[in-house]
């Protein structure tokens, strides 16, 4: 252990902890903007500048190990003073168009700077080159709002294991993008949006399509339907200042109802149809390799998470044939409200626009692709991340929390709290296997209150694995059988897992994946910021609200149960096929910018 | 793959004197720089300078082979390259013409000079023609002041020049050249 002072204050820390962590364990704040937790500290923004007594230079705390005796000083005048002059100069060339931006509310550098007391901009130099990127349909990047901290070459390269962006040219003119300053789409990108959930300025931000969607709603011949993905109400909330976590289902559909959508749904209907679908899917891959000893795809893998197919799609096309063929809940949703709704209530698809709110920039993308559409009718027209939804609220002068509590329409609006979890890793695994286990075997899977511990929480790869015994006679196939299951969340532990798979084989049977850390409720289109912290307060609201169901496992859902009878047949069947399931395509890149292949 | 015949290239910079090996060649002779540097620590750089000494510049493709043989991504080799001004992605002209940009042919013009010749070639300062011929770059006084402004292609100087005489100063380069063939041209 290392004694040393921080503002007089002793403090005691293990030998290897920084001076930043020292002073934040007895809550003196240092401010940062390149530092992220669990990452090794890169030193590059220069906003955690302390002074050490003895050293001749100001240290950067947030790299600077602890020493015994050390003393330093975070609020003398030199080490205030530096640290203001390191933002007067990040704002000396910074794109300082505040009003109009994006992150006029929640910059980081903006808050700084008021932090800092900084009045006037002293310094009068030239401004940063504006490169505006806005080639893919979810993000837009620009260069002249960037400064340069580098949060984004991390979460891309050592998160996502995508590295598509990192630093070009020298000096003033460094640019963070893909190689030699191309653009996204030139590159293997996989739109998951991290980068821009974690920019501390308006340099990196998702694609809006708010003007598209009132003008959809103000357009009397449209009919509008909203979905709402189940990890949106555990994180809308965070907009209108509650607490990461705090479920806000109700005031979200009666804000939804105000903005004036026409139906206001579910994603969670989908997710329920989607377990009906891609559960049968997974039992009919068994059955042929088990029973008909056919060759056979194995392990299967979800589909759900649009950044992870964009993944496969780029760097492990060997395994497309794996993943399930069912379209994501947002795409099955869309697929579903423009027929079975459609007709129910008299609407010419063509005059249906569907609308979804997801925590995903990655949706965007999706949403647009060529194969995502039945009879040339797109599923889903346009994308809203959880962000642009709260904008959209205050922007329609909607006081959030005053809104009543109000209950999804009928018949696309009732779901189980299986379908909930999908926001959560692991979520649609345990979703899965509540259901297959129940029809395999005829019981409920035993579990306490459901979930399946070995794949819940924050650890980067789990496994889980379930006996199955006394079948059902349909499945007497699978009696003995131990179903193996595994669930990467995060496109660098999916790469870790998919090399191992590669040179080792595979002992699972289905395997989840969601691109983004913690899953769907840590997505690229969530509030900002979000750290683990963050992740486990929503992932804890998300299985609240699913212990609070009265339905519980997917195929229970009466309304499921009535849209097969009604509509679709069974699961797998023709109509499932030609409406709820897709196909993939290896995708080259047209330049290579992040790994390759 | 036996790369004997190719190890004592007698040319391997990117000029036109007819004795260049082939591209496939050039590549070959990567694979063995790669091959002996890629588990060296700080093995990159050294591998990007004997590369651009190979092709008498860094092509993307040997850019892409090298992130992979280091197992490293583009955009991060691509941030090495991009980082020190000795590295070019671009192979020289024929033709190197460099504007003159001291005091006294700024004065005089130069600037508006060289905004010609960009026009003309369609390339800015650093870069070379699709068809190889020409490369533009900037000079900082070429002593020949009283003379100004001046532009100097190879060794020729050409002075007090004018923007309207761009066109036909350039013009003798090209009259006797025959066209690049296509896929050539990057």
């Amino acid at each position: 252990m290392i004694n040393l002072t921080v503002n007089s204050q002793q403090v005691h820390v293990p030998k290897g902890t920084t001076i930043l962590e020292a002073a934040r364990k007895i809550n003196v704040q240092i401010p940062t903007l390149c530092h992220m937790e669990n990452r090794e500290p890169i030193g590059a923004c220069r906003v955690c500048l302390v002074e050490v007594a003895g050293a001749k230079t100001l240290a950067a705390s947030c790299s600077t190990p602890v020493s015994e005796g050390m003393v330093v000083h975070t609020n003398s005048k030199k080490a205030r003073m530096a640290r203001r002059l390191v933002v007067e100069l990040l704002l000396s060339e910074h794109d300082g168009n505040c009003q109009t931006c994006d992150r006029g509310t929640d910059c980081e550098l903006r808050a700084l700077a008021e932090e800092m007391g900084v009045k006037t901009l002293p310094y009068e130099g030239s401004k940063l080159k504006s490169h505006i990127d806005d080639s893919t349909p979810a993000l837009i990047r620009d260069s002249a709002k960037c400064i340069k901290c580098r949060r984004c070459v991390t979460i891309c390269n050592e998160i996502q294991g995508v590295g598509a962006l990192h630093p070009q040219g020298r000096g003033f003119d460094t640019e963070i993008g893909p190689a030699f300053t191309r653009d996204l789409s030139e590159v293997a990108c996989v739109q998951c949006g991290q980068c821009a959930a974690v920019c501390p300025v308006g340099a990196i931000i998702e694609k809006s399509s708010i003007p598209a969607i009132w003008a959809a709603i103000e357009n009397p011949k449209l009919h509008v339907v909203v979905q709402t993905a189940p990890a949106i109400r555990a994180a809308l909330g965070e907009e209108f200042g509650y607490e990461p976590g705090t479920r806000v289902t109700g005031k979200m559909v009666a804000a939804l109802r105000r903005l004036g959508f026409n139906s206001v749904f579910d994603t969670n209907f989908s997710a329920d149809l989607t377990i009906m679908e891609e559960g049968t899917e997974l039992l009919t891959r068994l059955k042929s390799a088990l029973v008909d000893k056919k060759e056979v795809a194995l392990p299967m893998f979800t589909s759900c998470s649009p950044g992870w197919i964009n993944f496969a799609e780029f760097y492990f096309p060997q395994y497309l044939p794996n993943i399930s063929t069912c379209k994501s809940p947002q795409q099955m949703f869309g697929a579903v409200a423009k027929s079975f709704y459609a007709r129910k209530i008299g609407v010419d698809p063509k005059n249906m626009v569907v609308v979804s709110v997801m925590p995903c920039t990655a949706k965007k993308f999706e949403a647009q692709r060529p194969e995502m559409n039945a009879d040339g009718v797109a599923d889903v027209d346009y994308v809203l991340t959880t962000r642009e939804l709260g904008r959209m609220i205050k922007e329609a002068g909607l006081e959030f929390r005053s809104l009543p509590d109000e209950v999804m329409d009928a018949p696309l609006g009732l779901s189980s709290g299986a379908a909930d979890i999908f926001a959560n890793t692991g979520g649609v695994m345990e979703a899965a296997l509540r259901t297959a286990y129940e029809i395999v075997t005829g019981r409920e899977l035993p579990a306490e209150n459901l979930h399946v511990a070995a794949i819940t929480g924050l650890e980067g790869i789990k496994e889980a694995s379930v006996k199955i015994s006394d079948t059902v006679y349909d499945w007497r196939f699978l009696e003995g059988v131990e179903l193996k299951v595994a669930v990467s969340h995060g496109l660098g532990n999916t790469r870790r897992l998919l090399e191992h798979i590669k040179t080792h084989g595979s002992p699972y049977h289905f395997i989840e994946v969601m691109a983004c850390p913690g899953g769907c409720i840590g997505g690229g289109g969530q509030p900002r910021y979000t750290d683990d912290s963050v992740r486990l307060k929503r992932i804890a609201g998300i299985y609240a609200e699913d212990e609070s169901k009265p339905l519980r496992k997917s195929h229970e859902n009466p309304d499921i149960q009535k849209l097969y009878e009604e509509f679709l047949g069974v699961p797998l069947g023709d109509k499932s096929h030609h409406l709820l399931h897709t196909h993939y395509t290896p995708k080259q890149q047209t330049c290579p910018g992040a790994w390759q292949g | 793959m036996s790369h004997e015949s190719t190890a004592e290239a007698p040319c391997a910079c990117a000029c036109a004197c007819g004795e260049q090996p082939s591209e496939a060649e050039l590549m070959a002779r990567l694979e063995d720089l790669i091959e002996e540097y890629h588990s060296k620590k700080g093995g990159l750089i050294p591998v990007l300078q004997v590369a651009q000494t190979i092709f008498g510049y860094l092509p993307d493709a040997a850019i892409n082979r090298i992130a992979e043989g280091f197992n490293k991504t583009v955009s991060e080799v691509a941030s090495v390259v991009s980082f020190y001004s000795f590295f070019t992605r671009y192979p020289r002209g024929k033709y190197l013409v460099r504007v003159c940009l001291g005091t006294a042919c700024y004065v005089r013009g130069g600037k508006e000079v060289l905004e010609a010749i960009k026009k003309r070639l369609e390339i800015d300062v650093g870069e070379t023609t699709a068809d190889r011929l020409f490369s533009l770059e900037v000079g900082r006084c070429f002593g020949a002041c009283g003379m100004a402004p001046v532009v100097m292609v190879n060794d020729d100087t050409y002075q007090r020049v004018k923007p309207a005489r761009i066109q036909e100063l350039l013009a003798q380069f090209t009259a006797d050249e025959v066209p690049v063939a296509e896929g050539e041209s990057k």
